[in-house]
Protein backbone atom coordinates (compact mmCIF):
# COMPACT_ATOMS: atom_id res chain seq x y z
CA UNK A 1 0.00 0.00 0.00
CA UNK A 2 1.24 3.44 -0.54
CA UNK A 3 2.32 5.39 2.15
CA UNK A 4 2.44 8.95 2.03
CA UNK A 5 4.27 9.80 5.55
CA UNK A 6 7.20 8.16 4.48
CA UNK A 7 9.50 10.30 1.94
CA UNK A 8 10.36 8.40 -1.48
CA UNK A 9 14.52 8.36 -2.48
CA UNK A 10 14.08 6.08 -5.29
CA UNK A 11 10.49 4.62 -7.49
CA UNK A 12 10.66 1.63 -10.04
CA UNK A 13 10.53 2.63 -13.51
CA UNK A 14 10.61 6.67 -12.80
CA UNK A 15 13.08 8.20 -14.84
CA UNK A 16 13.29 11.98 -13.02
CA UNK A 17 14.10 12.12 -9.50
CA UNK A 18 12.23 12.17 -6.69
CA UNK A 19 11.48 14.88 -3.78
CA UNK A 20 14.81 15.71 -2.53
CA UNK A 21 13.97 18.51 0.42
CA UNK A 22 13.38 16.12 3.07
CA UNK A 23 16.04 13.69 4.34
CA UNK A 24 15.09 11.13 7.52
CA UNK A 25 17.86 9.25 8.76
CA UNK A 26 18.51 5.96 7.51
CA UNK A 27 17.03 3.08 10.01
CA UNK A 28 18.41 -0.38 9.73
CA UNK A 29 16.88 -4.46 11.14
CA UNK A 30 20.05 -6.12 12.83
CA UNK A 31 19.74 -9.77 13.20
CA UNK A 32 22.26 -11.09 15.51
CA UNK A 33 22.57 -14.39 14.29
CA UNK A 34 24.42 -15.84 17.39
CA UNK A 35 21.85 -15.17 19.86
CA UNK A 36 19.24 -16.16 17.77
CA UNK A 37 16.90 -19.61 19.53
CA UNK A 38 14.98 -20.61 16.25
CA UNK A 39 11.69 -19.54 17.72
CA UNK A 40 9.68 -18.06 15.18
CA UNK A 41 8.39 -15.82 17.64
CA UNK A 42 9.49 -13.06 14.45
CA UNK A 43 7.49 -15.17 11.68
CA UNK A 44 4.14 -15.13 13.63
CA UNK A 45 5.18 -11.73 14.59
CA UNK A 46 5.00 -10.77 11.12
CA UNK A 47 2.23 -12.81 9.59
CA UNK A 48 0.04 -11.18 12.89
CA UNK A 49 0.73 -7.61 12.05
CA UNK A 50 0.59 -8.30 8.26
CA UNK A 51 -2.56 -10.48 8.60
CA UNK A 52 -0.59 -13.08 6.28
CA UNK A 53 -0.95 -17.03 6.54
CA UNK A 54 0.61 -19.50 4.86
CA UNK A 55 -0.99 -22.93 4.17
CA UNK A 56 -0.22 -25.50 6.59
CA UNK A 57 2.37 -27.50 5.73
CA UNK A 58 4.04 -30.64 6.23
CA UNK A 59 6.83 -31.63 8.86
CA UNK A 60 9.88 -32.61 5.96
CA UNK A 61 12.45 -33.46 8.57
CA UNK A 62 13.94 -30.05 9.85
CA UNK A 63 12.72 -26.87 11.62
CA UNK A 64 12.16 -25.03 8.43
CA UNK A 65 8.48 -24.42 8.11
CA UNK A 66 7.44 -23.02 5.80
CA UNK A 67 10.03 -24.09 3.75
CA UNK A 68 10.78 -21.28 1.93
CA UNK A 69 9.49 -17.34 1.60
CA UNK A 70 6.07 -16.85 0.04
CA UNK A 71 3.33 -14.38 -0.78
CA UNK A 72 2.03 -15.26 2.32
CA UNK A 73 5.23 -15.91 4.89
CA UNK A 74 7.39 -12.65 4.08
CA UNK A 75 10.18 -13.98 6.49
CA UNK A 76 10.76 -18.03 7.19
CA UNK A 77 13.93 -19.11 9.92
CA UNK A 78 16.39 -20.70 7.86
CA UNK A 79 17.89 -23.90 9.92
CA UNK A 80 21.31 -25.40 8.71
CA UNK A 81 23.26 -28.49 10.05
CA UNK A 82 27.12 -27.43 9.93
CA UNK A 83 30.32 -28.96 10.69
CA UNK A 84 32.81 -26.53 11.94
CA UNK A 85 36.33 -27.40 13.65
CA UNK A 86 35.05 -30.56 14.28
CA UNK A 87 31.93 -30.25 15.43
CA UNK A 88 27.80 -29.58 14.91
CA UNK A 89 26.83 -26.13 14.21
CA UNK A 90 23.34 -25.24 14.42
CA UNK A 91 23.19 -22.01 12.02
CA UNK A 92 19.64 -20.39 12.02
CA UNK A 93 18.86 -17.58 9.81
CA UNK A 94 15.89 -15.27 9.69
CA UNK A 95 15.34 -14.89 5.92
CA UNK A 96 13.48 -12.14 4.17
CA UNK A 97 14.23 -8.81 1.95
CA UNK A 98 17.61 -7.22 2.99
CA UNK A 99 16.65 -4.06 1.73
CA UNK A 100 19.32 -2.99 -0.36
CA UNK A 101 20.60 0.37 -0.96
CA UNK A 102 20.97 -0.69 -4.40
CA UNK A 103 17.97 -2.77 -5.14
CA UNK A 104 18.00 -4.98 -7.89
CA UNK A 105 14.27 -5.67 -7.42
CA UNK A 106 13.64 -2.05 -7.88
CA UNK A 107 16.16 -1.98 -11.30
CA UNK A 108 14.39 -4.45 -12.87
CA UNK A 109 11.08 -3.46 -12.62
CA UNK A 110 8.82 -1.82 -15.04
CA UNK A 111 6.33 -0.26 -13.55
CA UNK A 112 6.66 2.88 -12.28
CA UNK A 113 5.89 3.27 -8.56
CA UNK A 114 5.52 -0.73 -7.80
CA UNK A 115 8.70 -0.77 -6.28
CA UNK A 116 10.05 2.10 -3.96
CA UNK A 117 13.09 2.67 -1.72
CA UNK A 118 12.36 5.26 1.03
CA UNK A 119 14.82 7.57 2.20
CA UNK A 120 14.85 5.63 5.15
CA UNK A 121 16.38 2.75 3.20
CA UNK A 122 13.03 0.35 3.33
CA UNK A 123 12.20 -0.96 -0.22
CA UNK A 124 8.83 -1.70 -0.65
CA UNK A 125 6.30 -3.08 -3.19
CA UNK A 126 3.15 -1.53 -3.76
CA UNK A 127 1.06 -4.62 -4.97
CA UNK A 128 -1.47 -1.64 -6.43
CA UNK A 129 0.84 -0.81 -9.08
CA UNK A 130 2.52 -4.27 -9.69
CA UNK A 131 1.47 -5.98 -12.89
CA UNK A 132 2.81 -9.55 -12.30
CA UNK A 133 5.87 -9.94 -14.66
CA UNK A 134 8.34 -11.54 -11.79
CA UNK A 135 10.96 -9.35 -13.08
CA UNK A 136 12.01 -8.11 -9.63
CA UNK A 137 12.15 -11.93 -8.66
CA UNK A 138 15.22 -11.94 -11.42
CA UNK A 139 16.79 -8.69 -10.42
CA UNK A 140 16.76 -9.67 -6.62
CA UNK A 141 20.39 -11.05 -5.99
CA UNK A 142 19.10 -12.86 -2.74
CA UNK A 143 15.83 -14.70 -4.36
CA UNK A 144 13.43 -12.76 -1.84
CA UNK A 145 10.23 -11.89 -3.78
CA UNK A 146 7.54 -13.92 -4.34
CA UNK A 147 4.26 -13.94 -6.30
CA UNK A 148 1.33 -14.78 -5.34
CA UNK A 149 -0.01 -17.51 -6.91
CA UNK A 150 -3.70 -16.01 -6.12
CA UNK A 151 -3.37 -12.48 -7.42
CA UNK A 152 -0.24 -12.83 -9.59
CA UNK A 153 1.83 -9.91 -7.82
CA UNK A 154 4.64 -9.86 -5.78
CA UNK A 155 5.04 -9.26 -2.18
CA UNK A 156 7.90 -9.63 0.13
CA UNK A 157 9.04 -8.33 3.55
CA UNK A 158 8.44 -4.24 3.98
CA UNK A 159 10.32 -3.99 6.93
CA UNK A 160 6.43 -3.01 8.32
CA UNK A 161 6.86 0.27 6.92
CA UNK A 162 3.47 0.94 8.35
CA UNK A 163 4.86 0.30 11.64
CA UNK A 164 8.39 2.36 10.75
CA UNK A 165 6.51 5.43 9.41
CA UNK A 166 4.41 6.13 12.50
CA UNK A 167 8.13 5.45 14.79
CA UNK A 168 7.25 1.49 16.04
CA UNK A 169 9.99 -0.53 15.23
CA UNK A 170 9.01 -3.91 12.65
CA UNK A 171 6.70 -6.48 14.74
CA UNK A 172 9.48 -9.32 14.12
CA UNK A 173 11.71 -7.01 16.15
CA UNK A 174 8.98 -5.93 18.68
CA UNK A 175 8.28 -9.52 19.44
CA UNK A 176 11.83 -11.41 19.44
CA UNK A 177 12.98 -12.69 22.79
CA UNK A 178 16.23 -13.16 23.03
CA UNK A 179 16.96 -9.41 21.35
CA UNK A 180 18.66 -10.96 18.15
CA UNK A 181 16.58 -8.44 15.81
CA UNK A 182 17.20 -4.80 16.59
CA UNK A 183 16.17 -1.77 15.04
CA UNK A 184 17.31 1.37 15.56
CA UNK A 185 19.22 4.17 12.93
CA UNK A 186 21.78 2.39 10.51
CA UNK A 187 25.13 4.02 11.88
CA UNK A 188 23.71 2.64 15.53
CA UNK A 189 23.32 -1.08 14.34
CA UNK A 190 26.62 -0.68 13.32
CA UNK A 191 27.69 0.32 16.15
CA UNK A 192 25.99 -2.30 18.00
CA UNK A 193 26.79 -4.52 15.68
CA UNK A 194 30.91 -3.87 16.58
CA UNK A 195 30.36 -4.63 19.74
CA UNK A 196 28.49 -7.88 19.29
CA UNK A 197 31.13 -8.88 16.64
CA UNK A 198 34.51 -7.79 19.28
CA UNK A 199 32.60 -10.01 21.84
CA UNK A 200 32.17 -13.24 19.59
CA UNK A 201 35.99 -13.00 18.36
CA UNK A 202 37.14 -12.85 22.36
CA UNK A 203 35.07 -16.16 22.43
CA UNK A 204 36.95 -17.87 19.84
CA UNK A 205 35.21 -16.72 16.68
CA UNK A 206 37.78 -15.80 15.07
CA UNK A 207 36.28 -15.09 12.00
CA UNK A 208 32.49 -13.16 13.07
CA UNK A 209 31.72 -9.98 11.35
CA UNK A 210 28.81 -7.96 9.94
CA UNK A 211 27.07 -8.75 6.64
CA UNK A 212 26.26 -5.76 4.99
CA UNK A 213 27.56 -6.23 1.67
CA UNK A 214 28.93 -4.02 -0.24
CA UNK A 215 28.12 -5.72 -3.77
CA UNK A 216 24.36 -3.26 -3.31
CA UNK A 217 25.55 -0.79 -1.62
CA UNK A 218 25.06 -2.14 1.56
CA UNK A 219 21.65 -3.44 3.24
CA UNK A 220 19.38 -2.47 5.87
CA UNK A 221 18.72 -5.84 6.97
CA UNK A 222 22.44 -6.65 8.56
CA UNK A 223 23.52 -9.51 9.99
CA UNK A 224 25.91 -10.28 12.78
CA UNK A 225 27.64 -13.88 11.70
CA UNK A 226 30.00 -15.66 13.53
CA UNK A 227 31.53 -17.19 10.50
CA UNK A 228 31.18 -14.02 8.31
CA UNK A 229 33.81 -15.58 6.11
CA UNK A 230 31.79 -18.05 4.69
CA UNK A 231 28.05 -16.53 4.79
CA UNK A 232 27.14 -19.77 2.30
CA UNK A 233 26.87 -21.79 5.29
CA UNK A 234 23.78 -19.65 6.51
CA UNK A 235 21.85 -21.91 4.06
CA UNK A 236 22.81 -19.75 1.08
CA UNK A 237 23.70 -16.18 2.08
CA UNK A 238 25.34 -15.39 -0.90
CA UNK A 239 29.15 -14.26 -0.16
CA UNK A 240 29.44 -11.05 -2.55
CA UNK A 241 25.57 -10.25 -3.87
CA UNK A 242 25.23 -7.70 -6.48
CA UNK A 243 23.06 -7.30 -9.09
CA UNK A 244 23.69 -9.58 -11.97
CA UNK A 245 25.71 -8.67 -14.87
CA UNK A 246 22.64 -9.60 -17.20
CA UNK A 247 20.09 -7.71 -15.28
CA UNK A 248 22.61 -4.77 -15.48
CA UNK A 249 23.14 -5.19 -19.08
CA UNK A 250 19.62 -4.91 -20.01
CA UNK A 251 18.38 -2.15 -17.61
CA UNK A 252 21.76 -0.05 -18.48
CA UNK A 253 23.22 0.19 -21.73
CA UNK A 254 21.12 -1.53 -23.63
CA UNK A 255 18.50 1.31 -23.60
CA UNK A 256 20.85 3.64 -25.00
CA UNK A 257 21.97 1.34 -27.63
CA UNK A 258 18.61 0.66 -28.88
CA UNK A 259 17.41 4.32 -29.30
CA UNK A 260 20.20 5.06 -31.22
CA UNK A 261 19.73 1.94 -33.60
CA UNK A 262 15.76 2.40 -33.53
CA UNK A 263 16.36 5.88 -34.06
CA UNK A 264 19.25 5.05 -36.87
CA UNK A 265 16.69 2.96 -38.85
CA UNK A 266 14.06 5.83 -38.73
CA UNK A 267 16.13 8.67 -39.44
CA UNK A 268 18.05 6.78 -42.79
CA UNK A 269 14.14 6.41 -43.49
CA UNK A 270 13.80 10.00 -43.25
CA UNK A 271 16.70 11.03 -44.81
CA UNK A 272 16.93 8.61 -47.42
CA UNK A 273 13.15 8.78 -48.77
CA UNK A 274 13.87 12.92 -48.58
CA UNK A 275 17.06 12.96 -50.63
CA UNK A 276 16.85 9.91 -52.99
CA UNK A 277 13.12 10.09 -53.44
CA UNK A 278 11.22 6.83 -54.22
CA UNK A 279 11.84 4.56 -56.28
CA UNK A 280 10.04 3.64 -59.54
CA UNK A 281 9.82 1.49 -62.10
CA UNK A 282 10.22 2.90 -65.67
CA UNK A 283 7.41 3.27 -67.80
CA UNK A 284 5.04 2.06 -64.99
CA UNK A 285 4.72 5.79 -63.35
CA UNK A 286 1.05 7.02 -63.02
CA UNK A 287 1.27 10.02 -65.35
CA UNK A 288 0.31 12.30 -62.61
CA UNK A 289 3.99 11.88 -61.12
CA UNK A 290 5.26 13.08 -64.24
CA UNK A 291 3.49 16.14 -64.65
CA UNK A 292 4.47 16.49 -61.24
CA UNK A 293 8.04 16.43 -61.65
CA UNK A 294 8.22 19.23 -64.58
CA UNK B 1 -3.81 0.99 -72.08
CA UNK B 2 -4.38 -1.78 -69.38
CA UNK B 3 -1.73 -2.67 -66.93
CA UNK B 4 -0.09 -5.90 -67.18
CA UNK B 5 0.01 -7.67 -63.64
CA UNK B 6 1.80 -10.47 -62.12
CA UNK B 7 0.47 -12.45 -58.89
CA UNK B 8 3.09 -12.49 -55.98
CA UNK B 9 1.29 -13.16 -53.32
CA UNK B 10 -2.07 -14.88 -53.17
CA UNK B 11 -4.71 -14.07 -50.67
CA UNK B 12 -3.72 -16.81 -48.25
CA UNK B 13 0.02 -15.51 -47.72
CA UNK B 14 -1.22 -11.67 -47.65
CA UNK B 15 -3.72 -12.52 -44.94
CA UNK B 16 -0.63 -14.48 -42.83
CA UNK B 17 1.50 -11.53 -43.62
CA UNK B 18 -1.13 -9.40 -41.88
CA UNK B 19 -1.88 -11.11 -39.22
CA UNK B 20 1.98 -11.65 -38.34
CA UNK B 21 1.96 -8.21 -38.57
CA UNK B 22 -0.77 -6.79 -36.72
CA UNK B 23 0.79 -9.57 -33.44
CA UNK B 24 4.21 -7.77 -34.48
CA UNK B 25 2.72 -4.27 -33.88
CA UNK B 26 0.65 -4.65 -30.78
CA UNK B 27 3.77 -6.96 -29.34
CA UNK B 28 6.32 -4.26 -30.25
CA UNK B 29 4.19 -1.59 -28.63
CA UNK B 30 3.98 -3.56 -25.32
CA UNK B 31 7.07 -4.14 -25.55
CA UNK B 32 8.72 -0.97 -25.93
CA UNK B 33 6.64 0.28 -22.84
CA UNK B 34 8.20 -2.50 -20.83
CA UNK B 35 11.55 -1.92 -21.81
CA UNK B 36 11.54 1.88 -21.61
CA UNK B 37 10.09 3.69 -18.52
CA UNK B 38 8.77 6.66 -20.23
CA UNK B 39 7.02 4.88 -22.60
CA UNK B 40 5.03 2.63 -20.12
CA UNK B 41 1.60 4.36 -21.14
CA UNK B 42 2.07 2.44 -24.04
CA UNK B 43 0.35 -0.79 -22.04
CA UNK B 44 -2.65 0.81 -23.04
CA UNK B 45 -2.80 -0.72 -26.47
CA UNK B 46 -4.22 -3.69 -24.49
CA UNK B 47 -6.15 -1.69 -21.86
CA UNK B 48 -3.98 -1.87 -18.65
CA UNK B 49 -0.91 -2.19 -17.67
CA UNK B 50 -1.54 -5.46 -15.78
CA UNK B 51 -3.53 -6.87 -18.59
CA UNK B 52 -0.53 -5.79 -21.30
CA UNK B 53 1.88 -8.19 -19.22
CA UNK B 54 -0.74 -10.85 -19.15
CA UNK B 55 -1.52 -10.56 -23.04
CA UNK B 56 1.86 -9.51 -24.89
CA UNK B 57 2.87 -13.45 -24.35
CA UNK B 58 -0.40 -14.95 -26.04
CA UNK B 59 0.12 -12.15 -29.19
CA UNK B 60 3.77 -13.67 -29.08
CA UNK B 61 2.70 -17.20 -29.82
CA UNK B 62 0.11 -16.66 -32.21
CA UNK B 63 3.05 -14.26 -34.34
CA UNK B 64 5.44 -17.51 -33.73
CA UNK B 65 3.05 -19.61 -35.05
CA UNK B 66 1.93 -17.27 -38.40
CA UNK B 67 5.29 -16.65 -39.23
CA UNK B 68 6.31 -20.25 -38.98
CA UNK B 69 3.86 -20.99 -41.58
CA UNK B 70 5.68 -18.34 -43.28
CA UNK B 71 8.79 -19.68 -42.71
CA UNK B 72 8.07 -22.67 -44.60
CA UNK B 73 6.52 -20.73 -47.30
CA UNK B 74 9.33 -18.55 -48.23
CA UNK B 75 12.76 -20.62 -46.81
CA UNK B 76 13.79 -22.32 -49.75
CA UNK B 77 13.31 -18.42 -51.73
CA UNK B 78 15.57 -17.01 -49.53
CA UNK B 79 19.12 -18.93 -49.99
CA UNK B 80 21.59 -16.47 -50.83
CA UNK B 81 23.38 -17.27 -54.25
CA UNK B 82 26.05 -15.34 -56.11
CA UNK B 83 23.85 -12.67 -57.60
CA UNK B 84 22.62 -12.08 -53.92
CA UNK B 85 26.03 -11.14 -53.29
CA UNK B 86 26.64 -9.28 -55.74
CA UNK B 87 23.59 -6.89 -54.57
CA UNK B 88 24.57 -7.23 -51.44
CA UNK B 89 28.70 -5.63 -51.97
CA UNK B 90 26.83 -2.87 -54.62
CA UNK B 91 24.33 -2.13 -51.72
CA UNK B 92 24.91 1.80 -52.09
CA UNK B 93 23.82 1.67 -55.66
CA UNK B 94 21.06 0.23 -54.89
CA UNK B 95 19.99 2.82 -52.75
CA UNK B 96 20.44 5.47 -54.87
CA UNK B 97 17.61 3.24 -57.39
CA UNK B 98 19.74 1.42 -59.64
CA UNK B 99 19.04 -2.54 -59.30
CA UNK B 100 22.43 -4.73 -59.35
CA UNK B 101 22.33 -7.98 -60.45
CA UNK B 102 20.36 -10.70 -62.16
CA UNK B 103 17.44 -10.70 -58.92
CA UNK B 104 15.04 -13.72 -58.62
CA UNK B 105 12.01 -13.64 -56.29
CA UNK B 106 13.95 -11.85 -53.60
CA UNK B 107 17.00 -9.74 -53.23
CA UNK B 108 19.95 -10.17 -50.65
CA UNK B 109 18.44 -7.57 -48.57
CA UNK B 110 15.24 -9.01 -48.71
CA UNK B 111 16.76 -12.63 -47.66
CA UNK B 112 19.02 -11.18 -45.24
CA UNK B 113 16.03 -9.50 -43.51
CA UNK B 114 13.76 -12.97 -43.73
CA UNK B 115 16.88 -14.82 -41.99
CA UNK B 116 17.54 -12.06 -39.16
CA UNK B 117 13.86 -12.43 -38.52
CA UNK B 118 14.22 -16.08 -38.53
CA UNK B 119 16.76 -15.92 -35.71
CA UNK B 120 14.94 -12.76 -33.63
CA UNK B 121 11.91 -15.06 -33.83
CA UNK B 122 13.45 -18.40 -32.44
CA UNK B 123 15.31 -16.46 -29.95
CA UNK B 124 11.69 -14.21 -28.86
CA UNK B 125 10.16 -17.45 -28.37
CA UNK B 126 12.82 -18.79 -26.18
CA UNK B 127 13.28 -16.14 -24.72
CA UNK B 128 9.88 -15.65 -23.81
CA UNK B 129 8.53 -19.06 -22.31
CA UNK B 130 11.34 -18.95 -20.07
CA UNK B 131 10.23 -15.60 -18.49
CA UNK B 132 6.42 -16.21 -19.12
CA UNK B 133 4.93 -15.95 -15.49
CA UNK B 134 3.38 -17.67 -13.83
CA UNK B 135 3.44 -20.51 -16.43
CA UNK B 136 6.93 -21.07 -17.09
CA UNK B 137 9.37 -19.09 -15.51
CA UNK B 138 9.34 -20.79 -12.46
CA UNK B 139 10.84 -24.01 -13.62
CA UNK B 140 13.92 -22.50 -14.90
CA UNK B 141 16.80 -21.23 -12.77
CA UNK B 142 16.82 -17.53 -12.19
CA UNK B 143 20.31 -16.79 -13.81
CA UNK B 144 18.86 -18.67 -16.81
CA UNK B 145 15.85 -16.05 -16.62
CA UNK B 146 18.29 -13.31 -16.71
CA UNK B 147 19.92 -13.97 -19.64
CA UNK B 148 16.46 -14.82 -21.13
CA UNK B 149 15.11 -11.20 -20.46
CA UNK B 150 18.28 -9.54 -21.80
CA UNK B 151 17.97 -12.01 -25.20
CA UNK B 152 14.26 -11.06 -25.38
CA UNK B 153 14.66 -7.23 -24.77
CA UNK B 154 18.03 -7.10 -27.49
CA UNK B 155 16.48 -9.63 -29.88
CA UNK B 156 13.14 -7.77 -30.17
CA UNK B 157 15.09 -4.38 -30.72
CA UNK B 158 17.02 -5.65 -33.21
CA UNK B 159 13.57 -6.70 -35.22
CA UNK B 160 11.42 -3.53 -34.49
CA UNK B 161 14.64 -1.84 -36.25
CA UNK B 162 14.29 -4.85 -38.85
CA UNK B 163 10.99 -4.18 -39.07
CA UNK B 164 11.19 -0.29 -39.60
CA UNK B 165 13.82 -1.00 -42.39
CA UNK B 166 11.45 -3.78 -43.76
CA UNK B 167 8.46 -1.04 -43.98
CA UNK B 168 10.71 1.84 -45.68
CA UNK B 169 12.15 -1.07 -48.17
CA UNK B 170 7.97 -1.35 -49.33
CA UNK B 171 7.13 2.03 -48.93
CA UNK B 172 10.46 2.89 -51.22
CA UNK B 173 10.11 1.05 -53.55
CA UNK B 174 6.76 2.26 -55.65
CA UNK B 175 4.27 -0.69 -55.78
CA UNK B 176 5.30 -3.07 -53.01
CA UNK B 177 2.63 -2.35 -50.96
CA UNK B 178 0.42 -3.74 -53.63
CA UNK B 179 1.81 -6.99 -53.80
CA UNK B 180 0.73 -7.55 -50.34
CA UNK B 181 -2.35 -6.05 -50.44
CA UNK B 182 -3.86 -6.70 -53.88
CA UNK B 183 -1.49 -9.07 -54.29
CA UNK B 184 -0.09 -8.35 -57.63
CA UNK B 185 2.83 -6.01 -59.33
CA UNK B 186 3.04 -4.33 -62.72
CA UNK B 187 5.27 -5.82 -65.30
CA UNK B 188 7.21 -2.79 -64.84
CA UNK B 189 7.78 -3.43 -61.42
CA UNK B 190 8.97 -6.91 -61.77
CA UNK B 191 11.35 -6.58 -64.38
CA UNK B 192 13.23 -3.54 -63.03
CA UNK B 193 13.16 -5.40 -59.72
CA UNK B 194 13.11 -8.66 -59.94
CA UNK B 195 14.37 -9.79 -63.22
CA UNK B 196 14.93 -13.36 -63.40
CA UNK B 197 11.42 -13.78 -61.27
CA UNK B 198 9.81 -11.63 -63.86
CA UNK B 199 11.37 -14.26 -66.64
CA UNK B 200 10.68 -17.18 -64.93
CA UNK B 201 6.96 -16.59 -64.33
CA UNK B 202 6.05 -14.88 -67.87
CA UNK B 203 7.67 -17.68 -69.06
CA UNK B 204 5.40 -19.22 -72.11
CA UNK B 205 2.74 -16.48 -71.29
CA UNK B 206 1.92 -13.56 -73.63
Amino acid sequence: MTLQSLDIKQRSASPTTAPEARNPTEIAQLIDVSVCIGCKACQVACSEWNELRADVGTCVGVYDNPTDLSSQAWTVMRFAEVEENGKLEWLIRKDGCMHCTEPGCLKACPSPGAIVQFKNGIVDFHQENCIGCGYCVSGCPFNVPRLSPKDGKAYKCNMCSDRVAVGLEPACVKTCPTGAIQFGSKEDMKEVAAARVADLKSRGYRNAGLYDPPGVGGTHTMYVLHHADTPEQYSGLPADPAISTAVGLWKGPLKPLATVGLAAAGLFGFFHYTTVGPNRADGDTHETHEEDRS
Amino acid sequence: MTEKLIQRYSAAERINHWVVAVCFVLLAISGLAFFYPAFFWLTGVFGTPELARIVHPFVGVVMFVAFARQFFRYWHHNLLNREDVKWMVAVKEVLKGNEVGDIGRYNGGQKAMFWVMVLCLLLLLGSGIIAWRPYFAASFPIPLIRIALLVHAASALVLISSIVVHVYAALWVQGTIRAMVEGVVTHGWARKHHPRWFRESTRGKA
